[in-house]
């Protein structure tokens, strides 16, 4: 069986999803139909209830 | 160092953070600023320092302008001083050459209404992160091998998903379970919304993938009662009734859930004629006696108060399926659920809602400042829309009490040195970059142990935390930080051991060596927090990154 992996959508959780597949040594293949990853996160400012900057 | 001085070469970056530092804070004036400072050989200002062009620039700068020091001035080290750091790395400098300084959470935020004051106190911030900066050393990271071994503590929904989650992957599991069988709250439950899942069902599906297999192993009426060590190499003493194991574990999940909430005292609770929602699942459990014809919920009870401030979040939907169910079994019964506001999230909830009021649930709002009364047959409660008192009659009242915090929560908090919230529920590392981590490595929290969470929740939390915890499992070694205590000053330390004794982490220890007693760090197990180095009246412990030398160049910074 092939070991990579498909992640379809580059937002926050496609994003976290790859990240921990990777670090987990699994090749990942993200695919995000806009030109940049980061979706609605990317368009956010501050995210409640820490207020930490969304990008 | 003063030779070595002379070839310090530092670019500061100061980050704009959209408008959160430049809309505040005089950027162009902080730039002025940096260019004068000693040994900056570059500076350069951006509109988000973390974006993938900032970074860049990071690393463009570093080759370029053959910087070996950076410094970051932007929002705070919390989130972003790994990123910054790495990207050094790549760039080929040393990721512990670089100093972040915080003008964002504590500079412009705080002084959003001064922006004069404001940049002068992010100069200072400035200049003083300059001064280490120069000062800084290059640090190796530290490896260290992982146990592929996880401790599960807690044997209902989450720890068990968890625990099977983690064997299917191969992974050793030691699940630990205080009560005499595994399953907890499930245990007590009748049938889970929205699907009207048989909760004894799920539960004897679960114990039985659990005790079958090869993987886990299970400790019923068990505790554990000391953890020495870190990520990757714990050791556990689990205490049984038949002794005490000791166990090597490379990582742990807390998954020791919650526990509803006793209302002694509130609403004429008798666990009888006034019971709980937990109570009331067993009543239907048992099938309800065909004489309850009228029954009043109570919402909210013990919770959304001084006392309990938070939302349980899942007694409302409790109350919605256990009416319907009430209705179902006595088709001729009455239902009112008396509440302050419904939280009925997600769309299976919200059409529970909306079913159950056309199946004739009546929904009455009350005021917490004019709660219901419960009298022996009837409940009076204040109708806003009639604008009068009402009697309902009952032969049943059921008080919605939210989940609390499990005992023994803060034995386990300390025991594993992981924090909980002032209502006792475990906290994560963050909200949103760590929800199911702890801010230590190596242990990983789900369920209700971390906030009330009904079964489908705890389910995907569970799988969640395993998939976490997974990761330094299959990695097989884990890499840590340097920044850590050292024995700078062998010859100065005397062995006292008053370091070691204050420790927080178990990371010293009194070593006899051929110079006499001193003192060893292990290196994996310091989180370089500087008690022992501020402690030591001989000063022969330092720590990395935060030496005497590099703070009082800071503190001088300040001053000038």
């Amino acid at each position: 069986m092939s070991k990579d992996i498909l992640v379809i959508g580059g937002g926050i959780a496609g994003m976290q999803s790859s990240l921990d597949l990777a670090d987990m040594g699994i090749k990942v293949h993200l695919v995000e139909k806009l030109p940049s990853i980061g979706g609605k996160m990317a368009q956010l400012d501050k995210t409640f209830p820490t207020n930490d900057c969304a990008i | 160092m003063p030779d070595k001085k002379e070839d310090i070469r530092i670019g500061v970056f100061l980050c704009h953070c959209g408008s959160n530092i430049a809309g505040y804070l005089d950027m162009e004036e902080l730039e002025e600023f940096s260019r004068k400072l000693p040994h900056v050989t570059f500076v350069l200002r951006n509109l988000y320092t973390c974006s993938e062009g900032g970074i860049n620039e990071i690393k463009k700068a570093i080759e370029e302008q053959n910087l070996n020091r950076v410094v970051v001035a932007s929002c705070t080290p919390r989130t972003h001083e790994p990123l910054f750091r790495s990207s050094c790395g790549e760039a080929g400098l040393n990721p512990y050459l670089f100093e972040m300084v915080n003008i964002r959470d504590q500079c412009s935020w705080v002084h959003m209404k001064e922006q004069e004051a404001g940049t002068t106190k992010a100069k200072d911030l400035i200049r003083m992160g300059v001064a280490k900066a120069a000062l800084l050393e290059p640090q190796e990271p530290i490896m260290s091998e992982v146990q592929r071994r996880a401790l599960v503590l807690g044997g209902g929904i989450a720890g068990m998903t968890a625990s099977l989650a983690l064997a299917n992957r191969g992974y050793e599991v030691v699940l630990i379970e205080k009560e005499e069988s595994l399953g907890g709250m499930l245990n007590n439950l009748n049938k889970l919304s929205p699907t009207m899942t048989d909760a004894g069902a799920l539960a004897d599906e679960k114990i039985k993938a659990v005790t079958g297999h090869v993987n886990i192993t299970v400790f019923t009426k068990a505790k554990v009662t000391e953890v020495r060590g870190f990520i990757g190499k714990y050791n556990v003493d689990i205490e049984t009734e038949s002794g005490v194991t000791t166990i090597d574990i490379g990582v742990i999940v807390v998954s020791t859930g919650g526990r509803a909430f006793v209302p002694e005292g509130l609403y004429g609770y008798d666990g009888k004629r006034v019971v709980t929602q937990l109570e009331m699942e067993k009543l239907l459990k048992d099938g309800l006696d065909t004489d309850i014809k009228n029954v009043v919920m109570i919402q909210c009870v013990g919770s959304r108060n001084e006392e309990r401030p938070y939302c349980s979040r899942i007694c409302c939907q409790t109350a919605v399926k256990n009416a319907m169910l009430i209705r179902e079994q006595n088709p001729d019964s009455k239902v009112s659920i008396l509440y302050r506001d419904m939280q009925m999230y997600g769309v299976e909830n919200e059409e529970m809602f909306r079913d159950s009021k056309a199946k004739g649930v009546r929904y009455i709002n009350y005021d917490p400042a004019n709660p219901p009364q419960v009298e022996f047959d009837k409940v009076r409660v204040y109708h806003p829309l009639f604008g009068r008192d009402m009697d309902l009659p009952v032969d049943l009242v059921v008080l919605s009490t939210p989940v609390v915090s499990q005992e023994g929560a803060e034995e386990i908090s300390q025991l594993l040195r992981v924090p909980i919230d002032e209502n006792g529920f475990f906290l994560e590392g963050h909200v949103k970059l760590k929800p199911l981590d702890f801010a230590t490595d190596g242990i990983f929290l789900c369920g209700s142990a971390r906030f009330p969470a009904n079964i489908r929740e705890t389910v995907a939390q569970g799988l969640g935390a395993a998939s976490r915890a997974s990761i330094p499992l299959a990695k097989g070694s884990i890499v840590v930080e340097p920044i850590i205590s050292v024995l700078a000053d062998e010859d100065a330390c005397r062995g006292c051991g008053l370091c070691v004794a204050l420790c927080p982490y178990g990371a010293l220890e009194v070593r006899t060596t051929e110079k006499g007693r001193k003192v060893h760090v292990i290196d994996v197990a310091c989180k370089g927090c500087g008690v022992c180095a501020a402690t030591c009246y001989q000063h022969a412990l330092s720590i990395n990154s935060f030496t005497d030398n590099q703070i009082e160049a800071q503190l001088e910074a300040f001053l000038d």
